[in-house]
C-alpha cells in the first residue's frame, strides 16, 4: 500500500466510487443478460425450435 | 465479405460470441495492469500529490463517456441510412455505460477537485459540459424506455441523438463562452497530458485502453442481450398469434 | 396554412390553460422571487436577467405538450400528415403558433416584469431584444420534443427531460446578452449567437420534428 498522505480520502474514495459505478454498471448488464437468455431458451424449448 | 455481414443477428450473434471471452480477458488484464501499476508503482506529483492517481480513472472515463455518444450517433446514422438492426440495438445498449463513465468522470472530479481547488463542484466549462451530457443521456435512455414499439422507439432515439449532438456541441461553446477563463480547468484535465511525464503518461495509457476495452466487451454483450430480448418478443409475439 | 395558424391560435386562446398558464406562471414566478431573495441590496437587479430568462423558459416549457398532443388526440393529426401541406410546414406552423401565444406575450411582459425585479434600466432593450430573438427557438426546441413524445402517455415529463438540455445554449446566450446589457459591456457576439442558434433552429428542427411525426403517426 503506497502512502497517500493527506489526500488518501480522494484517493481511496474515487476508486471506491469507480468500482461501485462499473461493479453495478457489469452487473447489471449480466443480470439482464441472464435473463434475458434464460426466457429466450424457455421459449424455444417450448416452441420446439432451436435454430437462431 | 463486407462489414454488412455483420448486421444479420445471426452473424453477429456467432461472432460476438467467438470475440466475447477474448475482450473479456484483454479488458482485465489492461485494468488490472493499468490501474495496480497506476496506483502502486507511480511517484506521487510534486504538486498535486497522491490525488495524481485519480488521473488513471478520471481521463479514460470522460473519454469513454464522450466517446460512447460518438459510437451511438454513428450507429443511429447507420440505422437511419440503412436500417440494421444490430446497429440500433447498438446504441440502445452503449447508452447506460455512456451514463456510467459521465458518472465516474464527474464523481472522480468532484473527489479530485475538493482537495485541489477547495470545493467539490465548480461551475467550471468543463464541468458543466459534462452535467449537461449527463442530461442528454437520461434523456435518450428515457425515450427508449418509453416507447413500446421497437423500430418507432429506434427511429425517434436516432432523431433525438443526431440533434442531441449538435446542441450537444452547441452547448459545449455557449458553456465555454459563458464561464471562460474564471477557473483554471484545463490546466487539470485532458490538455495536462502535454506536460504529464512518462512515469504517468504510460500506466495512464494503459488504463485508457483498459476503458476503451471494457466499453467494447459491455456493448458487446449488452447488445447480445438486445437480440435476445427481440427475439424473445417477436417469439412471444407468435406464441399469441397461434 | 394561414387557416391553420390562425385555428391554432384560436383554439390556444379559446381553451384558457395553455395559453393563461405560461403568463400567469411568469408573473408568479417575477413576483415570488423577490419575496424569496429579499428586496434590499443589488442583489435582485443583479439576478435579474437569470430569473427572468429561467422564467421565460420555464413558462414556456409548460404548454409544450399541447403542441402536438390535442390534435392528435382526436385525430386531426392525422389529417394534416395527409393534406397536401408538407409535414414540415405544419410543424412550422404549430411552432409559431406556439409562439405567438407563449412566447410573444412573454416577450411584451418581460420588461413589467424587469421593472418588478430591479432590473438596471440599460437592460430592457436588450431584454425585449434577446427574448425576441431566443422564444422563437424555445418553441421549435419545444415543437420537437413534443413531436417526439406525442403518442406517449405521460409523456410530459419525457418532454421536459428530452427539452431541457437542448435549452441551454439559448438560455446561456440570451441571458448573457440582458447580463451584458446591464453592464453596459460589449455584447454583439452573443447575441449574434442567439440569433444564428435561432435561425440555424427554425430552418432544420422542422424537418427532423416532421420526421419524428411521420414514425409516430406510421
Amino acid at each position: 500500500m503506497p502512502d497517500l498522505g493527506k489526500y488518501a480520502f480522494a484517493v481511496l474514495a474515487s476508486y471506491a466510487a469507480t468500482a461501485l459505478l462499473i461493479a453495478g454498471l457489469v452487473a447489471l448488464s449480466l443480470w439482464q443478460s441472464a435473463r434475458t437468455k434464460r426466457a429466450l431458451d424457455e421459449v424455444e424449448a417450448r416452441q420446439g425450435k432451436t435454430d437462431g | 465479405m463486407s462489414i454488412w455481414e455483420y448486421a444479420n443477428p445471426k452473424k453477429f450473434m456467432q461472432t460476438s460470441a467467438w470475440v466475447l471471452p477474448w475482450a473479456v480477458g484483454l479488458t482485465v488484464a489492461c485494468l488490472v495492469v493499468g490501474l495496480v501499476w497506476g496506483f502502486f508503482f507511480t511517484p506521487d506529483d510534486y504538486k498535486q500529490g497522491s490525488t495524481v492517481k485519480i488521473i488513471y480513472l478520471h481521463v479514460p472515463s470522460a473519454m469513454m463517456a464522450i466517446n460512447a455518444w460518438v459510437m451511438m450517433l454513428v450507429a443511429s446514422l447507420i440505422w437511419i441510412v440503412r436500417r440494421h438492426h444490430v446497429s440500433a440495438l447498438a446504441a440502445k445498449a452503449a447508452a447506460p455505460i455512456g451514463l456510467t463513465f459521465t458518472l465516474v468522470a464527474l464523481v472522480t472530479g468532484a473527489l479530485w477537485g475538493q482537495p485541489m481547488w477547495g470545493t467539490w463542484w465548480a461551475w467550471d466549462p468543463r464541468l458543466t459540459s459534462f452535467l449537461i451530457l449527463c442530461l442528454f443521456y437520461l434523456g435518450y435512455i428515457a425515450l427508449w424506455e418509453a416507447i413500446e414499439n421497437p423500430d418507432t422507439a429506434a427511429d425517434l432515439t436516432s432523431i433525438l441523438c443526431l440533434v442531441g449532438s449538435v446542441f450537444a456541441l452547441l452547448s459545449r461553446y455557449a458553456v465555454n463562452f459563458w464561464n471562460q477563463g474564471l477557473h483554471q480547468g484545463a490546466s487539470l484535465s485532458l490538455d495536462r497530458e502535454e506536460n504529464v511525464s512518462n512515469v504517468f503518461w504510460v500506466p495512464l495509457l494503459v488504463c485508457i485502453a483498459g476503458f476503451v476495452l471494457l466499453f467494447v466487451t459491455l456493448v458487446l454483450m449488452r447488445t447480445r442481450t438486445e437480440i435476445r430480448a427481440r427475439r424473445l418478443k417477436a417469439l412471444l409475439a407468435r406464441e399469441r398469434v397461434a | 396554412m394561414r387557416a391553420l395558424l390562425l385555428r391554432d391560435v384560436r383554439l390556444a386562446m379559446r381553451t384558457g390553460g395553455g395559453f393563461g398558464l405560461g403568463l400567469a406562471f411568469f408573473l408568479i414566478l417575477a413576483v415570488l422571487v423577490p419575496l424569496g431573495v429579499g428586496a434590499e441590496g443589488g442583489t435582485l437587479g443583479r439576478i435579474a436577467p437569470g430569473i427572468l430568462w429561467v422564467g421565460a423558459l420555464l413558462a414556456c416549457l409548460l404548454s409544450l405538450d399541447r403542441i402536438f398532443a390535442l390534435d392528435h388526440e382526436d385525430g386531426s393529426l392525422d389529417l394534416l400528415a395527409t393534406s397536401p401541406i408538407p409535414l414540415e410546414a405544419v410543424v412550422a406552423v404549430k411552432a409559431m403558433a406556439h409562439w405567438l401565444v407563449t412566447g410573444l406575450p412573454l416577450t411584451l411582459m418581460a420588461p413589467g416584469l424587469g421593472v418588478l425585479l430591479n432590473l438596471a434600466p440599460a437592460a430592457y432593450g436588450w431584454l425585449v431584444l434577446s427574448l425576441l430573438l431566443g422564444t422563437p427557438t424555445l418553441s421549435i426546441v419545444g415543437a420537437f420534443g413534443a413531436a417526439l413524445t406525442v403518442g406517449l402517455k405521460r409523456g410530459g415529463l419525457l418532454l421536459s427531460l428530452l427539452v431541457l438540455p437542448l435549452y441551454v445554449p439559448t438560455l446561456i446566450f440570451g441571458a448573457e446578452v440582458v447580463r451584458r446589457g446591464a453592464e453596459g459591456m460589449a455584447l454583439g457576439t452573443p447575441l449574434a449567437l442567439l440569433a444564428a442558434i435561432s435561425l440555424g433552429g427554425v430552418a432544420l428542427l422542422p424537418f427532423a420534428a416532421a420526421a419524428a411525426l411521420r414514425v409516430n403517426l406510421r
